[in-house]
This record gives C-alpha cells, sequence and structure tokens, in this order.
C-alpha cells in the first residue's frame, strides 16, 4: 500500500532523514519504534505532507503513485490521514463536527460509537470544543476517534499513547485494533515497546533510518536491548 | 435610491428580520414580547406580563424605556428588531433599561441594514440591573455588500448585588463598514458581567471594540472577550479593560483576532487594572494568521485550504 523509497529529508544542510525505506502493507499495523529525536514524527510529516517537509531525496509510493507533490488534502482525498502527536486546539469546533469533517455520511450514532470506542463518554463530549478546555489526553483520544470516523486506508498514528494515563491505555489500543479490524492499515509511530505488541510487524528507528524490520516481540526486544541507551539522535534544528 | 412606503415598512422589516436568521414566528407571537423599530419608526410594541415597553420616536430614531418588573421571570426571549432598510438613514436608538430585583429575562436584538450605503445607526443605552437580576442580551447584526454604515453602539450598564448581565455582539454577516462599540459595566458585590463581541471585518471595514469592567463589589466577577476575524484590508483594534477594585474580585479579559490577508491589521490593547490586593485580574490575547497547523489538521481530514479556514473562523466567531 505504501512504499518508501531511500527518503531523504536535509534541513539546514543537516540530514534529517537518512535514505530511509519502508513499506506498509494493505491491512497490516506496521509500528516504528524509535527513541525521542530519531525522526519519527518527521516522518509521520513528510508522509502526510505537512509543515512544508518536503523529501529532498526519494519516493514515497501510495497505491502506485508518488504523492510527494500533492497537496495535503489530496493525500487525505487518496485515504491517508495523521493523528498528531499534539493535535491542534480549535475553538468553536465541537467534538460532533470534528468526527464528521472527514466526509463519511454518517448519522450522529457512529459519532457515538468512535466516541464509545476510544472510552469516551458521548453524552460528555459531543458538543464540547476541541479547544484548551479539554486536557492532553481527552484530545489524542477524539483525535484518534476522528481518524476512526474517517475510515481512512492510511492511518498515521504518530504516539497515540504520549500524554495518555494508564486508565485510558487500553482504550486508545482498543481503537487502532478496531480501525484496523474495519480495513485501515496502520503506520503505528511510538517510542513505547509495549504499544507495538498490537502491530504486525515493526521497523525500528535510528537517526532517521530504518535499521531493521521484523515480529513486534523480536524488534521490541531488540529495541530495548540497544537503543535505550543509545544517543544516536537527529532532532531537526528548528 | 429605493423607497419605501409606509404599509410595507412592517412587511420588508420582517422579511430582512427573517433573512438575517430572526424567528418570523416569534414577531407574530402574542405571548413574545417584541419591539421592531424602522428608522425612526416604531412598527410594533408589544410588551408581556412583566415588561413595559415604551417608546417616543423623535427626528432621527426612538427613545425606548424597558422595564422589567421586580421578580418577572420572562418565559420568552424578547425580540428587538431595528433596522433601516433604504440605502440612506440615520437611526438613533436611545435606550434605558430598568432590570428590577430578582427578573431573570433573555433579549434578542436583531440590527439590520441589508442595502446600507450611508447609513448610520447609533445605540446609546443607559442600563441598570437589580439585585440577583439576570438579564442576557444577544445582538446580532446583518449587513449587506455595500459596507456603507456606520454602526456606533453604546452602553453603561450598572449590575447590582448578586446580578448577572451577559451580552453578546455578533457582527459577522455582510460588511462591517465602520464600528465602534463600547460598553461599560460597573458591579457590585457578587455581580457578574460578561461582554463577547465577534465581528468579521472584511474589504475596507474599521472595527473598534472597547469592553470595560469595573468589579467595585466584593466577589465580583467579569469577563470581556472579543474575537475579530480581518481579511483584505480590514483593520481591528480591541481594547479591553478590567479593574479590580475589590476583595474577591476576578476579571479576565480574552481577545482573539485572526488575520488573514496581507493588508488587514490587528491590534489589541489590554488593560488589568487592580486596587484591592485580594482581587485578580488576568489577560490572554493573541493576535496573527491563522494557525497552521489548525489548517493542515484539517486537511488531513480532506479538506481543502479554503474550506479548513472557514471552519476555522467560523469556528471563532461562533
Amino acid at each position: 500500500m505504501l512504499r518508501v523509497e531511500n527518503l531523504q529529508l536535509t534541513l539546514n544542510g543537516k540530514s534529517i532523514i537518512n535514505d530511509l525505506s519502508l513499506h506498509v502493507n494493505k491491512g497490516e499495523i506496521h509500528g516504528i519504534l524509535g527513541e525521542n529525536g530519531t525522526g519519527k514524527t518527521t516522518i509521520a510529516y513528510l508522509i502526510m505532507g505537512v509543515n512544508n517537509y518536503k523529501p529532498t531525496g526519494g519516493r514515497m509510493i501510495f497505491e502506485d503513485e508518488n504523492i510527494a507533490d500533492l497537496s495535503v488534502s489530496q493525500r487525505a482525498k487518496k485515504g491517508i490521514t495523521l493523528a498528531w502527536q499534539e493535535p491542534a486546539k480549535i475553538e468553536g469546533l465541537t467534538v460532533r463536527d470534528y468526527l464528521k469533517l472527514g466526509g463519511n455520511n454518517f448519522g450522529i450514532e457512529q459519532v457515538r460509537y468512535y466516541l464509545g470506542t476510544v472510552g469516551m463518554d458521548p453524552a460528555q463530549y459531543l458538543d464540547r470544543d476541541i479547544d484548551s478546555t479539554l486536557s492532553g489526553g481527552e484530545r489524542k483520544r477524539i483525535e484518534l476517534a476522528s481518524v476512526l470516523a474517517m475510515q481512512p486506508k492510511l492511518a498515521i498514528l504518530d504516539e497515540p499513547d504520549s500524554g495518555i494515563d494508564i486508565v485510558s491505555l487500553p482504550f486508545i489500543m482498543n481503537g487502532i485494533v478496531e480501525m484496523n479490524r474495519r480495513g485501515s492499515s496502520v503506520l503505528l509511530i511510538t517510542h513505547n515497546e509495549k504499544v507495538v505488541e498490537i502491530a504486525h510487524r515493526v521497523s525500528v528507528l535510528c537517526a532517521g533510518r530504518i535499521l531493521m524490520t521484523g515480529a513486534p516481540a523480536e524488534m521490541s526486544q531488540w529495541f530495548k536491548d540497544n537503543c535505550r541507551k543509545c544517543l544516536h539522535i537527529n532532532v531537526p534544528e528548528y | 435610491m429605493i423607497s419605501y412606503s409606509v404599509t410595507k415598512e412592517y412587511q420588508g422589516m420582517v422579511d430582512a428580520y427573517e433573512k438575517a436568521g430572526g424567528d418570523r414566528s416569534a414577531l407574530l407571537n402574542k405571548e413574545v414580547a417584541k419591539l421592531v423599530v424602522h428608522g425612526n419608526k416604531v412598527l410594533s410594541a408589544d410588551g408581556v406580563s412583566g415588561i413595559k415597553i415604551e417608546t417616543k420616536e423623535t427626528k432621527t430614531g426612538v427613545n425606548i424605556y424597558f422595564l422589567v418588573k421586580e421578580g418577572a421571570k420572562i418565559k420568552h426571549p424578547v425580540h428587538l428588531c431595528f433596522g433601516v432598510l433604504p440605502q440612506e438613514g440615520l437611526q438613533e436608538i436611545i435606550l434605558k433599561v430598568n432590570a428590577q430585583d430578582n427578573s431573570e429575562i433573555n433579549v434578542i436584538a436583531h440590527c439590520i441594514f441589508p442595502n446600507a450605503v450611508k447609513v448610520i445607526h447609533k445605540m446609546d443605552a443607559d442600563i441598570e440591573i437589580g439585585n440577583n437580576a439576570r438579564f442576557n442580551y444577544r445582538e446580532t447584526h446583518y449587513h449587506g455588500e455595500f459596507g456603507g454604515i456606520e454602526v456606533i453602539p453604546k452602553a453603561k450598564i450598572k449590575v447590582g448585588k448578586g446580578g448577572v448581565w451577559q451580552s453578546t455582539f455578533v457582527l459577522t454577516q455582510g460588511l462591517v463598514g465602520k464600528l465602534d462599540y463600547d460598553f461599560e459595566v460597573f458591579c457590585q458585590e457578587k455581580a457578574v458581567a460578561e461582554l463577547v463581541v465577534k465581528a468579521y471585518g472584511k474589504k475596507d471595514d474599521d472595527i473598534r471594540v472597547w469592553e470595560k469592567i469595573h468589579l467595585d463589589g466584593m466577589g465580583a466577577r467579569g469577563l470581556a472577550r472579543a474575537r475579530l476575524v480581518l481579511t483584505d484590508r480590514a483593520k481591528g483594534e480591541v481594547r479591553g479593560e478590567t479593574y479590580g477594585n475589590a476583595p474577591y474580585a476576578r476579571g479576565h479579559v480574552d481577545c482573539i483576532e485572526l488575520v488573514n490577508g496581507k493588508e488587514a491589521v490587528a491590534r489589541a490593547i489590554p488593560i488589568v487594572s487592580v486596587t484591592n490586593e485580594k482581587a485578580k485580574v488576568t489577560h490572554e490575547a493573541a493576535i496573527g494568521s491563522i494557525d497552521k497547523k489548525q489548517v493542515e489538521t484539517l486537511m488531513a481530514r480532506g479538506l481543502d485550504e479554503n474550506e479548513a479556514v472557514d471552519v476555522i473562523v467560523r469556528g471563532i466567531l461562533r
């Protein structure tokens, strides 16, 4: 479904993404496991085309089409979407309306269902704005519910577990599994090896490059043994 | 020049009122108090039990005395409709409001100027909210696309002990023209004041908003909020002032101005002042272009850029 080939991103003369190649198969949850500063969010931004990130080399092929020159909207209309690590706050936009933005013509019962899937009481949240009156964890769960509602072909989830309390984490995981069960492929980006237990395959990221790809248990163990104590980081300087 | 016969004025105002989002049936409902003023003519003035509305036509407008009797809880919102339908005109509204102790009322005002090329609409209000009374006032403007209108609403509001004043002024349809909004509230003990202004400036619109809240009584609370969106060459200036003059008074000034265009100009001048050591007043102001992350968040759900901006603007002005 998604083939990233020899992707490069250089910012201010510094190589951020370095010859990165990655395949996400149709129907797959593909985990990317990397420490802070290894380029996880940059990959998400490059595939979605946000934050003015444009590859300086390589290709991103989605369903046999190079998407590098497409706008964010065009990519979304092809079925790609992103759940941000820190979701935006938008005053005056209700949870109800945010979940219905994805263009699927569904009713309020579906909206309730998606909120329930991530453990949120619809009666409490439907008419609230997605603004600063919600906690970070609440916004993250709403972000995931909105991706669920969009029913994308490929969902890029940038650290869906960060800022989530231990009680809410199972709801996040449930939402991801449900998303996949409903037909979405998932690129699950995280630094938490527990989270990628639900993935079919996992790639380990280091300094803007995929080091290896394999079974979740094997990759998690390798990550714990090697990456936790390593200082290979690659942080954009702006 | 459009001309209107007197017999058609009421129908014209009702039609324009409905087009501006007003509830036509409310103007026909005998249980609903209402006042319809076109230029300097009072076309309809109906009170209900607990409310007294007196009007006097002047050369340039109407003097209005609006009384809500002590203890009256008015079931249905009162509908006010002011407007000038021809291209040119002057409408000066002198409004005196007395909401007596323990009364409760919601007032919805629609101000309609769909054809204005050279129109001035002024309102000078003197408002007294009694002890433990609640007054909610929402004023929505509907302007046409010519921009030839000057709107000058000014009000001085005194809120008695435990009383509540909430007002929302909305000017988002059509061109603003020139807006000079000036509301000042004085709050006694445990009184609450909330001033909200929302305006959408386009082309050469010129918007000035001045919200002042004096928290003079112990435990009084105030919120001065403004939301402006400015495009093209529109200018906006918001001055939000809150004065904490009594123990445990709490106030907040909150201003967001979005600039969507290279020639639009936004200014914010928050003034927070405390003269009592136990009072606390805070402010926040955000001025700038529309947040790119917000736009991209919505684009990632399939909206194109213009649609995303529209959702954000509508949200801010909702």
